[in-house]
């Protein structure tokens, strides 16, 4: 029990079962956290902090509680929130929960409260990110295998790799998120989401270059001269996915100055 | 010839076609098949005019027998010349798909000694791809007009989506630039996927399994400044494609002058970009606005103001219908608000059934208040600093050049009137 004055922060692995174990201790032992982070998060002066232990029955318990008690899309909706780079997410989460259990479906109708707008801006952030990447992702044939690296902010992974398995039944592929240092891999036999530190790959062959200056013939060949519009296609693609791309976008741009001109300007 | 060098004819002799969408079927993959297809469309990268790239578009070949005026690929003129064979454009294909480069293919073609010799030839590429390839992924072919029915239909089995051009939005427009080419031999193919499109859906509700006939609809293209077509007749004929067509898309396309000619704007002539866009614009209301053709442009003012769209300019001319109650307007009166998207007013609709909204509420919804503040009342209230006066709203809605180019007439109201004349004036001047 904590007395008001005390800030409780309540600490948990980053698993999307841990952050629903928190929810379970919240309400066994009547406390209300003011925080709620991973276990590598920096401790706060003037807090008490708490361990809560992943429980696979407590978190499937509150994940039931969701469907139920406020509607099946709220599972959807805090998953994809849980994916979320937003700082505090799991605070919000916590709150829009509590709410939740208040309001049930209509809290989906609370679109100007504070609390739901920040997760469903979290959302479509996370939305954005993965609409993104289902075309900008670059796979390199190796041997059997086909790898793609990507550097996203928010955990995409969970989202892109139902989509890639659907579209590729029959191959074997593995992405690779540098950012959270996660990877997909996909094999005959299953695919399965898991941590990776690093990744060294093979150097690409012959048949990999051709393919990559064919495509780089291409994107040339379909742009018209007299529409050129660099502003609009940084707009639309972000320098910050060049650098996982085959189309070597910089080089196109050989002119540095127009580069920074349009980077000013955005 | 190289299959680079081909691919750098066949690609720019391609890029005149706006469509590349890969949207409209939703199709889920398959053991022993690649690829998929997602009805929102994915856009895999944007080329250097800002333009997405989705599809691999490319001609099967740029050997034309016609020699339309204002085409590239017209017989007079010289330019290099090449043609793909079936199989180098299914190894394309499939190569591209799977380092994910592509949603797909958009395959068109000039006119190869005849209509159906060409669409024979497109049909072999396409029927590489799915039948022995096994690809399950996106494919647009171009119908070419003249071809036989029967070529047209086989093709519909294979594709995802079909167009046929119309290019020039009036006929006198036609005879003069494209004397080759008969409305009618547009209109005969494209009737016969719409035809086709109705028949398969018939033939799916009896049977499910039943092949299906180009089930992401079919699209066309106009081109925009080539003739003295006027914005009325584009969208009135838009409409029309829509209705009676059951087109799922029509594009424009601002002409690009690739050749001199006394009949076509001189070869300085800058393509009219801010006017395709303002079609776009008036081709959304359209589709997702409730609005019709007559509403945007009509015979008196047959062309678009260029210095405010089109949703602003209708609701300037219907003062008389704002501002509106927030929290009271139907979903169909919100849609006509500038500023207020379909997102948007859906939102508004869903949050008003529990709370009062507010300015700021507004704001969270995505409301674009910079436009949508001067039409709108929240609680009874308008925003702050708003004044309903149409010189007023004028000024702030055009951009700073524009509005300091309107007549001034201090602390009084500007009338109807004065606004249709300079409404004249700052389309011509933008122009």
């Amino acid at each position: 029990m904590t007395d008001g004055n005390t800030e409780l922060t309540y600490l948990y692995d980053g698993t999307f079962e841990g952050f629903l174990c928190c929810i379970y201790d919240s309400y066994v032992h009547k406390e209300v956290p003011t925080r709620i982070d991973t276990e590598d998060g920096m401790p706060m002066l003037f807090e008490a902090t708490k361990w809560i232990k992943t429980d696979w029955n407590h978190a499937q318990s509150i994940y039931a509680s969701l469907a139920k008690k406020i509607g099946m899309e709220a599972q959807e909706f805090l998953r994809d929130a849980f994916l979320s780079n937003a700082p505090n997410k799991e605070i919000y989460m916590y709150h829009y929960i509590c709410m939740g259990y208040k309001l049930g479906r209509k809290i989906f109708d609370y679109l100007t409260d504070p609390t739901v707008d920040y997760l469903v801006k979290a959302v479509k952030n996370v939305n954005r990110e993965c609409q993104k990447y289902l075309g900008f992702i670059r796979f390199t044939q190796y041997g059997d295998v086909m790898v793609a690296c990507i550097t996203p902010k928010n955990r995409v992974l969970p989202r892109l790799a139902p989509h890639f398995e659907n579209r590729f039944p029959d191959s074997s592929f593995l992405i690779y998120d540098k950012t959270h240092k996660m990877a997909v891999v996909k094999r005959p036999e299953g695919m399965v989401i898991t941590s990776m530190e690093k990744l060294t790959l093979p150097t690409i062959s012959d048949e990999e270059q051709a393919y990559r200056r064919l495509w780089k013939c291409f994107l040339k060949n379909i742009a018209i001269e007299e529409r050129t519009n660099p502003k609009c296609q940084m707009n639309l693609m972000p320098k910050r996915y060049w650098k996982d791309m085959d189309e070597d976008m910089l080089s196109e741009y050989k002119d540095g100055d127009l580069l920074r001109k349009i980077e000013g300007n955005a | 010839m190289d299959v680079m060098d081909k691919l750098a004819i066949l690609t720019d002799a391609a890029k005149y076609d706006v469509a590349c969408t890969s949207s409209g079927n939703d199709r889920s993959g398959e053991q022993g098949k690649v690829g998929n297809t997602v009805s929102s469309g994915i856009c895999h990268s944007f080329a250097k005019d800002g333009r997405c790239v989705s599809l691999l578009k490319i001609l099967l070949s740029n050997c034309c027998t016609y020699d339309c005026k204002y085409c590239l690929n017209r017989s007079s003129n010289d330019v290099r010349r090449a043609t793909f064979t079936p199989r180098e454009i299914a190894e394309l294909t499939m190569n591209f798909y799977r380092r994910n480069y592509i949603e797909g293919l958009f395959l068109s073609s000039a006119v190869l000694s005849s209509p159906d010799h060409t669409m024979e030839l497109m049909i072999q590429a396409i029927s590489i791809l799915r039948n022995e390839y096994r690809f399950n992924g996106y494919i647009h072919a171009k119908a070419i007009p003249g071809a036989d029915n029967r070529l047209v239909e086989e093709l519909g089995l294979l594709a995802d989506r079909m167009s046929v051009n119309i290019e020039l939005p009036s006929q006198t427009g036609l005879e003069d630039l494209a004397p080759d080419k008969k409305p009618e031999a547009i209109l005969k193919p494209m009737a016969r996927i719409t035809d086709g499109i109705t028949e398969n859906r018939n033939e799916l509700a009896i049977f499910r399994h039943a092949p299906k006939f180009v089930p992401a609809g079919q699209s066309t293209q106009m081109i925009i400044g080539a003739t003295p077509d006027s914005d009325y007749s584009i969208l009135q004929t838009s409409e029309k494609l829509y209705k009676r067509y059951q087109l799922k898309r029509v594009f424009f396309s601002a002409y690009t002058p690739v050749v001199e000619d006394s009949r076509l704007p001189s070869i300085d002539t800058k393509p009219p970009l801010l006017r395709e866009h303002r079609l776009y614009q008036a081709d959304w209301l359209m589709r997702f606005y409730g609005f019709s053709a007559n509403e945007i442009v009509d015979r008196k003012n047959p062309n678009m103001n260029l210095g405010i769209d089109p949703k602003c300019n209708w609701a300037m001319h219907h003062l008389e219908q704002f501002p509106v109650e927030i929290n009271a307007a139907p979903y169909d009166m919100l849609l006509r608000v500038p500023g207020i998207g379909v997102n948007s007013a859906q939102r508004i609709v869903q949050a008003r059934r529990m709370t009062k909204l507010n300015f700021d509420g507004l704001k969270r919804l995505g409301v674009v208040l910079k436009r949508a503040r001067y039409f709108i009342l929240c609680q009874g209230k308008m925003d702050e600093n708003v004044k309903f006066d149409s010189d007023h709203i004028l000024r702030a809605l055009l951009s700073p050049a524009d509005a300091a180019r309107l007549p001034t007439c201090e602390g009084e109201q500007m009338r109807l009137d004065e606004w249709a004349a300079s409404n004249l004036r700052i389309g011509g001047l933008a122009g």
